[in-house]
């Protein structure tokens, strides 16, 4: 249907405006302010071409960022899929408190982060913290979980886990739901009696896309962790939680250094863009596949 | 012959053991930021664990969370930042929505891939500059700094488009001919077919704005316009980190409200992450 371009520009022109307005024109300044040493407040600024992504090359504090980064994503988006797909496979297989499990492991999910991570520091205290009392029922000593170098970033990992496994469990669930019941029948006709045999053989392949999904969706997430980190860390100690958000944020929002900071954003937008990419060849191929 | 689909008594205790177990660690922060927030300070440090307290002392800590930093203010203030970034979306979006599923015109296809992609590019990726644009237009510390960002939804025009693919045709010939205009058309016929996709959606963007943080903490530092999450971190700062009660009262006045809005919406809430794949 055709109308006329006024009317058309009235109902879409707002959407698109402020589309560029507020995404387009801000990623294209922070592509150029990344090619310069700008400095918020600073009158001056000179073009330095690819010097901030050389200088992010050799320092050592963006590398343990980047690398701390990619182990957070790493690990918590393998267990958050491993427990998710447990759990949602285990809720899935009767219907005995079905509703009372899928609330149980979504609430993380839905509550906020942040008060949440209070919740935890306290858990996690190192003399009246619970954590450490069940550690001492088993007679093991106390740990200082978000101070001590190698167990922080564990430690906010598996509060990250807690948040993002019933997120994973209920992108599963909606992929069981689509397997239809006659396949489950034909495959026990076919002889496939052993449940093992029809989760290996039936179950898992046909949540081959869901779980392509999944994958993406949680490490675009990890890859966003930040409010844990600065809440209960600050990076420390000695760099030991720092990670790309928190880096962009105290680059650019504590010392102001703007251009370096848009460097380092564009490296994080990149690392996304690689994930959506992995994400829409997996598609690509499943579907030339059928 | 056992019929195989159905579960053996074993398996039953088996999925209820480990799934019990598993409901039980991830509510226990939850159950404890409860108990806690009912003890006065020398139960929280005393050996052994309690669930409730043997003295109850919530009356003395949520009036002293409520006292010490305005905490309702808090709330209040994401109610207005959440409605006011709602509206304004449904505003922006559902137009736009229903350009993209019922009309053809010229550049559709680079208008599309416009929305499309601000799916893709995090929110973060361009804090840096429009945190400048409003230092400029004299905005930050204000409560428009909030709202502003989050205007134009790409996530929403998505999800509405679904929506009205599904809408026939003749209904919008119908509603033509009886000389709708397209205004009327759009908030008329077509905003009310598309209320499942809306609900789910405003469910999304409450949630989504509510919790976050990120923003709030760069533009926001006046206390008195503090969202809740940011309002926790002055409330924790304010604390020192001692005075566990009232840090556990004040965490559970800040979670419970949206924790109730989605326990009373759930349903609607899990069907729509599972509809649209969350925005990450």
């Amino acid at each position: 249907m055709r109308i006329k371009p006024l009317q058309l520009s009235l109902l879409l022109g707002p959407c698109l405006v402020l589309t560029a307005l507020l995404l387009i024109v801000p990623l294209f300044i922070v592509a150029l302010m990344s090619l310069t040493d700008w400095q918020f407040g600073a009158g001056t600024w000179n073009w330095v071409g690819l010097g901030n992504y050389v200088d992010l090359w050799n320092d050592p504090t963006f590398r343990k960022s980047f690398a701390n980064t990619v182990y957070y994503l790493v690990i918590v988006s393998v267990c958050s899929i491993a427990i998710g797909l447990g759990v949602a496979l285990l809720i899935e297989s009767h219907e005995s408190l079905r509703g009372f499990y899928r609330t149980a492991f979504f609430m993380p999910v839905a509550s906020t982060l942040i008060a949440m991570a209070v919740v935890w520091q306290f858990l996690m205290h190192p003399t009246v913290g619970f954590l450490n009392k069940v550690l001492s029922w088993f007679g093991i000593s106390p740990q200082n979980w978000l101070n001590d170098y190698d167990l922080a970033l564990p430690s906010l990992a598996a509060i990250g886990i807690w948040q993002m496994a019933g997120l994973a469990m209920v992108m599963f669930l909606a992929g069981l739901k689509n397997i239809p019941m006659e396949l489950r029948h034909a495959s026990l006709l076919d002889g496939m009696r052993h449940p093992l045999d029809r989760l290996l053989r039936l179950t898992l392949p046909m949540l081959g896309p869901t779980m392509l999904f999944v994958v993406t969706v949680c490490s675009i997430r990890s890859l966003q962790v930040f409010d844990t980190v600065h809440a209960l860390t600050q990076g420390g100690p000695n760099k030991s939680t720092e990670v790309l958000l928190h880096t962009i944020y105290s680059e650019g929002f504590i010392f102001f250094r703007m251009g370096y900071a848009a460097a380092i954003v564009l490296v994080f937008v990149a690392c996304i863009f690689i994930l959506t990419l992995i994400q829409q060849i997996g598609m690509e191929k499943r579907t030339h596949y059928q | 012959m056992k019929n195989p689909m159905h579960a053996s008594l074993s398996w039953q205790i088996f999925r209820h053991v480990v799934l019990m177990a598993g409901a039980a660690v991830f509510l226990l922060p939850f159950v404890w930021m409860l108990s806690t927030s009912l003890k006065p300070a020398d139960e929280i440090f005393r050996e052994g664990f309690h669930l409730l307290p043997q003295h109850w002392a919530a009356i003395e800590n949520y009036s002293k969370a409520l006292t010490q930093v305005p905490l309702l203010r808090y709330l209040v203030n994401g109610i207005v930042v959440c409605a006011g970034i709602l509206v304004l979306q449904i505003i922006v979006a559902l137009p736009a929505a229903y350009c993209f599923a019922k009309l053809q015109f010229r550049g559709k296809r680079l208008a599309w891939g416009l929305v499309m992609m601000s799916l893709m590019i995090p929110f973060q990726a361009t804090a840096i500059p429009l945190y400048i644009l409003l230092y400029h237009a004299g905005l930050l510390d204000t409560t428009a700094a909030l709202i502003i960002p989050f205007i134009a939804s790409g996530f929403g025009i998505f999800l509405m488009r679904q929506f009205f693919m599904g809408v026939p045709n003749d209904l919008i010939h119908a509603a033509r001919l009886d000389g709708m205009s397209e205004f009327e058309l759009v908030w008329r016929i077509m905003m009310p077919a598309a209320m499942p996709a809306l609900i789910a959606f405003s469910i999304f963007s409450v949630v989504w704005h509510w919790n976050d943080y990120f923003w709030p903490l760069l533009v926001i530092n006046t206390a008195d316009l503090a969202t809740p999450p940011l309002g926790t971190m002055f409330f924790k700062n304010e604390e020192a980190g001692t005075d566990f009660g009232p840090l556990m009262a004040g965490t559970v006045i800040i979670t419970l409200p949206l924790l109730l809005f989605f326990l009373s919406a759930q349903k609607r809430f899990i069907e729509g992450v599972t509809l649209s794949g969350v925005k990450g």
